[in-house]
């Protein structure tokens, strides 16, 4: 499965039309324990970029923001009772937001895995 | 340690109060009549005199620990101060709304009055308002500020810049006065990053929140530019004080080009802080912004005497019951009038030298990210620490274990496991050096034997607190049991 990456360390898993969000395993490490999960209301219509929903830590309260723009057609639910799900597995199980994207255009801004661990390992 | 309502005996009692000669029965309507009794705990004056003197001697407070947290300013609260506030005990904050009541409360409309101006003349601003009962309502104030202002103008903007610096209250205070926030990110120098910022600008934009010095205890010295460039698109500059007990008599904020700005009095005035507050957050603006101050003002007439202002009509209201926290502008005009602008000077002085003298004994010991002279603190990273699976946590941790309160831990958010340490102007090079003893003790053990601190605090009443559980699961409720039977209150 495709998983394409933000500078800002979400992740977005196409399948078809839509695709799962989430945040990454990098972001995870870096927030340390996730205390609460916003999502936002499905139908909304989010735009590239901008604030999608919010994640907060014991260290920090974090924005997520949406990798592409579109739709929201569905939010994990069992995130928001159980946020250690997100930790325990951010990139699977721990997924936030199902989006339509609007304009498959924009994945070309997005980074594959091989450039998002170049762009990690720059960080560092 | 036992809660008071366990060492409640029935019919203990610390006072023999007077029989009630009214009936609550025959004054209230029956549906305000208590069932049962409030369940109150009963013990003697004595009891309760040694059960808040032990809880306090469990606290970290500065009168007893070094509190170097950084961007809080803990430094020493003067005791006269505390004495000043005792002058005022019995005045009604209502006297002044009397006919002829003004006459009875010259000396506390004088207080308000005076600090006022100081702050004014402190920090180059035209004038204050000592309403805001804290830093973050004083942000409030300013940014309600700078959007009327605006509206004044025929312009309702979209935006509010910081730099992704800033505390966190900032873009909290833009979100909730309306405004959608811009996030510039920080330069490799530390400052804001300058060529962001300009992409950033545009005629959209209300206004830029900057904390000078900034929350890495550097000092910006492209901020002339900065409010320069915000002014080019009609955008006004707010000045987030926190951080004014580095730069007092040297730097005022209102000559650089800020237009609005905040002081924390419970910070850079010595106020009362953490847990002993209220705090207050008094509010300054520039000329242009008068017309908008919170109402009531105190103002002065010719032959010296002082009343309460009619507001303008362009006032963005009243902010808090009467006046403000007032004791606590009692104690910040005693701190300024005790120490004169001498003292002003001196004490931002002695601050600087004595977070340049902590991060130059330190910087050996743990990675300093902008590696430049800081201004009243420095922000250390734990990142060679992590290497052994350290965290800075852990290192705060140690450092209650070993008598001192510890530093801010992860913040300013852009900095890899963050130590800031801000060890104020009140504090001798003596404990500055068993500070920086334990701390390099600390990065000696994250390379020796790094269990010792992940086990830390082992000498305190409780152990490693879960703060993850703790905000998991915010279940709180407080019981107790009373002869026999469980008794509680959930929140």
């Amino acid at each position: 499965m495709d998983y394409y990456f933000t500078k800002e360390h979400e992740w977005l898993r196409l399948d078809g039309q839509s695709g799962l969000v989430g945040i990454t395993a990098y972001a995870v490490e870096q927030l340390g324990d996730i205390t609460f999960v916003e999502l936002p209301r499905p139908g909304r219509e989010a735009k590239q970029s901008e604030v999608l929903c919010a994640v907060e830590s014991v260290k920090a309260a974090s924005d997520i923001y949406a990798p592409v723009s579109g739709r929201v057609l569905a939010v994990n639910e069992q995130v928001e009772s159980g946020p250690e799900i997100v930790n325990q597995s951010p990139e699977e199980e721990g997924w936030l937001v199902r989006i339509e994207l609007a304009d498959p255009g924009e994945l070309r801004s997005l980074m594959n895995r091989e450039q998002y661990r170049d762009y990690l390992e720059g960080l560092s | 340690m036992e809660l008071i309502f366990e060492k409640s005996a029935p019919g203990r009692h610390g006072t023999v109060l007077p029989k009630s000669d009214v009936s609550p029965a025959a004054e209230l309507p029956a549906a305000l009549l208590r069932a049962e009794p409030a369940g109150l705990p009963e013990l003697s004056e004595l009891e309760v005199v040694r059960h808040f003197s032990n809880l306090s001697r469990r606290n970290f407070a500065v009168d007893t620990n070094f509190y170097p947290l950084g961007s809080c300013t803990m430094k020493y609260n003067a005791k006269a101060a505390e004495e000043a506030v005792r002058l005022f005990a019995g005045v009604h904050p209502l006297l002044p709304y009397l006919p002829a009541g003004e006459s009875f409360v010259q000396g506390s409309l004088g207080v308000i009055h005076q600090l006022s101006q100081l702050l004014a003349e402190i920090t180059g601003m035209a004038a204050f308002s000592c309403q805001p009962l804290a830093g973050a309502q004083g942000e409030m104030a300013g940014i309600m500020m700078i959007a009327a202002w605006h509206r004044s103008q025929g312009q309702q903007r979209r935006f509010v810049v910081v730099p992704d610096s800033s505390h966190g209250t900032n873009p909290a205070t833009a979100a909730l006065v309306g405004y959608e926030v811009l996030t510039v990110p920080t330069s490799s120098a530390g400052d804001m990053d300058l060529d962001v910022f300009r992409q950033t600008m545009n005629n959209e934009v209300a206004a830029v929140m900057m904390t000078c010095p900034n929350t890495l205890g550097l000092f910006n010295s492209q901020v002339a530019e900065i409010c320069a460039i915000a002014h080019g698109h009609g955008a006004l500059v707010y000045c987030d004080g926190a951080n004014l007990n580095a730069i007092l008599g040297k730097v005022r904020p209102g000559e650089i080009g800020f237009d609005v700005m905040h002081v924390n009095l419970h910070k850079t005035f010595g106020t009362p802080h953490g847990g002993g507050g209220p705090g207050s957050g008094p509010v300054g603006v520039s000329e242009k912004l008068l017309p908008f101050l919170p109402s009531p003002r105190i103002a002065q007439r010719s032959d010296g005497s002082y009343y309460l202002a009619e507001p303008a009509a362009e006032s963005i209201g009243r902010l808090a019951n009467f006046y403000g926290n007032f004791g606590i502008l009692v104690r910040a005009l005693a701190y300024i009038t005790m120490l004169g602008r001498d003292g002003l000077v001196e004490v931002s002085e002695q601050a600087v030298l004595n977070a340049n003298y902590v991060m130059s004994r330190l910087k050996g010991w743990y990675d300093l990210p902008f590696d430049t002279g800081c201004m009243h603190e420095c922000v250390f990273s734990a990142a060679r620490q992590l290497k052994q699976g350290v965290h800075a946590l852990d290192i705060a941790k140690y450092l209650i274990d070993r008598g001192f309160h510890p530093p801010t831990v992860y913040f300013p958010l852009i900095v890899k496991e963050a130590i800031m340490i801000e060890p104020t102007e009140t504090e001798s090079k003596e404990t500055l050096d068993a500070f920086i003893a334990v701390m390099i003790e600390a990065a000696q053990l994250a390379e020796t034997n790094p269990e010792a601190l992940f086990q830390a605090p082992r000498t305190m009443p409780v152990s490693r607190l879960d703060e993850t559980k703790a905000a998991r699961e915010i279940n709180v409720c407080c019981s107790w049991v009373i002869a026999g039977e469980e008794r509680g209150l959930r929140i």
